[in-house]
């Protein structure tokens, strides 16, 4: 056992480290700093640069596109990215439909998918949850019914992050209602979003911001070739991509950078007041909740040492999901006991490049702490709720 | 960075667990720890035949030269197996102080014994004011001629009782709580002037209270150097602490492992309680809770191996971790056992016991809490 980087890792970090210096735009890192939302022309042409650098899909295999990095090495590049306060990757594409087509999907839909999604040139969204079908996710509805080389599309989806933004859908979609298992009959289908009879609503959510959408599906005709695997067997392709979801969800190195600028913002007499470090039950807070974190990100690193010597993320990443996330809402919470009262303002007008200082309610982004706070409680609900993480890891793994 | 253990290590741990399961099932241990020593004198010889007493010592002097994660490995499958013998008091406590403060005369008087199974030894750690603050000595070592005349009382002496040999921090200087003016001292324990009254704890292991009524100690029972023995101390307890924590991880897998089996056996309205959701959402929390647990051993084993500045912070934490997330899994595992978990025959409660105990050693939650937060505001916030 050995906690220090070999000379390698650290040469490694340092690289990362300069790209990071060097090639992440000011523009938008000072978006990011200052808490303002970054347009979709933003993520894009970042994502565009590490795509350039050969960086943007760690996880895939090399001959698809991906770096051959260690999970060490996958670690150190995620914490460098935090540190740089780089916008999360939008993992719709990347993370999520990307290891289905290059696993699942035939040699003309990974020619014809992949370097788009390598290249951020197509935008995905993810089309799992129905207005019915939430955490029961097997009683979905939406139907696809085979009309010579088409399928004719019937439903809705919900909760549909980015829906309005996406050029195409990936859905899980039942093309078979007789069947013994309802796991059984459901199809994995790529859909682009162009095709007429595909309609997008806004939802509008806690924090009053548009996120979310629901889509509907009216006679949308869909070729068959945008069949991913074989008909019936998406809910086991599904099954595997919500495995990756987990994983990649668990924002160690997200809240790792977090939780050190709560500490300095701690630190810092803001306001003219008494720097909140030096009130103990606070400062106790923040060790609880630096510890949990710690321990987490231990856990992950032995799931991804685990993952490197060739076991798929099982069942355990369920346990990724329900830490990672229960330590992104105890740092929410944190950041509006820190902002005290400058959590109450309503200003999201505020965050925006052109808003006058002088007329700028409060110290930096704590306004915004309540804002990430409400919008933040949809981490324990989504990708299967936590306590449909419970059950799964009390029948997987317990065997109960 | 590498979460993989050693070929030999993998042997070490081989071997502790073998023992336990074939040698030490719950009712070999129950029989001695309810026999008149409360440990078993053949085990302590077994234990030193198969090199475990030389685990943590210097090839110089007589050890195997192993460290935190050596340690870790074995305390966890004493953990495991509830083992009684007093590894800690002697192996860990005082042999750890002798290791780092003794002379080369001294630890040829007393670590070489202690090495080879042959001396009983024990280390005082706490005072009856002091709660967990190793600082807080009333004790007091006066000059007597050369040497001293050591008064005070002290409590909870682990392996006290049967110690032959005592290391007794004293105060030749300062007020009570001040680091400064500590020294330590190796006495005989049937020196004349030392009162012992023995008994068990809870948890089945044996101590002592222990009154000091001028006892004389030579200058050449002091180890290490006079007024400066807070930071020995200090270490010691801290490796302490990280073994306790070990064996506390060692515990709490296999109240888990036990508590979902038995939930699978345990049959209520006709089904097995395992099948409900109330349980399993709960045994699944001890399954995280454990998983944490061995995340944050492995961190503060990992850093203390290579004495890192995060050393003594990450056994705060974990400790820490241990008083909330192991008494989690404990108080859980007797819950979901129902009326089994708190009988005497079941191993269960015994479990219980010593997770009880571990959590005050050495400090409980709350002072490991503190305790890291005043060890994190002497770091800056990014120097990790």
């Amino acid at each position: 056992m050995n906690v220090n980087l070999s000379a390698e890792e650290q040469a490694f970090r340092d690289e990362v480290r300069k790209f990071f210096a060097e090639k992440y735009p000011d523009d938008i890192r000072e978006k990011q700093d200052k808490g303002i939302p970054l347009a979709r022309e933003d993520i894009i042409r970042w994502q565009k640069i590490l795509y350039e650098q050969g960086w943007f899909a760690p996880n895939w295999p090399e001959e698809y596109g991906g770096t051959g990095w260690s999970a060490i090495q996958k670690y150190l590049f995620a914490v460098e990215m935090s540190a740089a306060n780089a916008p999360t990757i939008v993992p719709f594409g990347v993370a999520m439909v990307g290891p289905i087509i290059y696993t699942y999907g035939s040699e003309e839909q990974k020619k014809r998918f992949l370097p788009d999604i390598l290249a951020s040139n197509v935008w995905w969204c993810q089309g799992y949850s129905e207005p019915g079908s939430g955490s029961d996710l097997a009683s979905l509805k939406t139907k696809a019914e085979r009309d010579g080389d088409y399928y004719i599309v019937n439903g809705t989806k919900t909760w549909t992050t980015f829906a309005h933004q996406a050029d195409w859908i990936f859905c899980l979609v039942r093309t078979q209602s007789d069947v013994a298992r309802r796991q059984d009959g459901i199809s994995f289908l790529l859909i682009d979003m162009s095709t007429p009879g595909v309609t997008v609503k806004p939802i509008i959510t806690i924090e009053g911001d548009r996120e979310v959408n629901e889509v509907h599906f009216e006679n949308v005709r869909v070729p068959v070739e945008n069949l991913v695997g074989e008909e019936g067997k998406g809910w086991s392709y599904g099954k595997v991509l919500l495995q990756h979801e987990r994983t990649n969800g668990v924002g160690v190195a997200r809240s790792r950078y977090r939780l050190n600028r709560l500490k300095e913002k701690a630190a810092q007499s803001i306001h003219g007041a008494q720097p909140l470090i030096d009130d103990n039950n606070f400062a106790r807070k923040i060790a609880a909740t630096e510890i949990e974190l710690q321990a987490l990100e231990y856990t992950y690193l032995r799931t991804l040492a685990a993952v490197a010597i060739g076991k798929a993320p099982g069942p355990e990443s369920s346990i990724l999901k329900i830490k990672g996330t229960e330590v992104q809402q105890a740092l929410d919470a944190l950041f509006v006991e820190a902002a005290g009262y400058y959590a109450l303002p309503y200003v999201p007008e505020q965050y925006a490049i052109d808003f006058p200082d002088d007329e700028h309610v409060g110290h930096g982004d704590e306004t915004k702490s309540s804002l990430q706070y409400f919008n933040n409680r949809k981490a324990t609900i989504y990708a299967g709720s936590n306590e449909i993480q419970r059950n799964i890891i009390a029948k997987h793994v317990l065997g109960l | 960075m590498d979460f993989s253990i050693s070929e030999e290590q993998s042997m070490l741990a081989d071997s502790v667990s073998k023992f336990i399961d074939n040698d030490y099932d719950f009712e070999r241990r129950q029989k001695i720890a309810e026999s008149g020593d409360g440990y078993s004198k053949d085990f302590w010889r077994v234990y030193a035949e198969l090199g475990w007493t030389a685990i943590p010592f210097a090839e110089e002097d007589g050890g195997l030269g192993g460290g935190p994660v050596e340690l870790m490995l074995m305390m966890e499958q004493f953990g495991r197996g509830l083992v009684v013998e007093p590894y800690l008091a002697n192996i860990v406590l005082a042999g750890g102080a002798l290791r780092r403060a003794a002379s080369k005369e001294q630890k040829a008087e007393w670590l070489a014994p202690l090495i080879e199974g042959n001396l009983q030894a024990g280390l005082s750690f706490a005072e009856p004011q002091s709660r967990f603050n190793i600082a807080d000595i009333k004790t007091t070592a006066k000059q007597n001629g050369k040497g001293f005349l050591l008064s005070g009382s002290k409590t909870c002496v682990l392996n006290g009782g049967d110690a032959e040999l005592l290391i007794i921090p004293a105060r030749t200087s300062g007020k009570p709580t001040d680091e400064d003016g500590i020294t330590l001292f190796a006495v005989a324990a049937d020196s004349a002037g030392i009162e012992r009254r023995r008994f068990p704890t809870v948890d089945a292991h044996q101590a002592a209270e222990i009154r000091l009524n001028d006892v004389k100690a030579d200058a050449t029972a002091v180890l290490g150097e006079i007024g400066k023995g807070f930071s020995t101390l200090q270490a010691v307890i801290d490796e302490a602490t990280l073994a306790v924590c070990a064996e506390a991880l060692g515990i709490m897998r296999t109240m888990h492992d036990k508590t979902v089996e038995y939930s699978k056996q345990r049959v209520q309205f006709g089904v097995p309680i395992g099948s409900f959701q109330a349980l399993q959402h709960r045994m699944v929390d001890c399954l995280m809770a454990c998983e944490q647990s061995q995340s944050l051993m492995m961190w503060a084993v990992m850093v203390n191996e290579v004495d890192s500045p995060e050393a003594q912070r990450a056994i705060s934490a974990m400790k820490y971790q241990v008083g909330t997330a192991g008494i989690y899994v404990a108080r859980e595992a007797v819950q979901i056992h129902g009326g089994m978990g708190v009988t005497w025959e079941l191993d269960i409660s015994h479990y219980f016991k010593r997770m009880t105990a571990i959590d005050l050693l050495f400090g409980n939650a709350d002072y490991h809490l503190d305790r890291y937060v005043r060890l994190s505001r002497q770091r800056g916030v990014n120097d990790e």
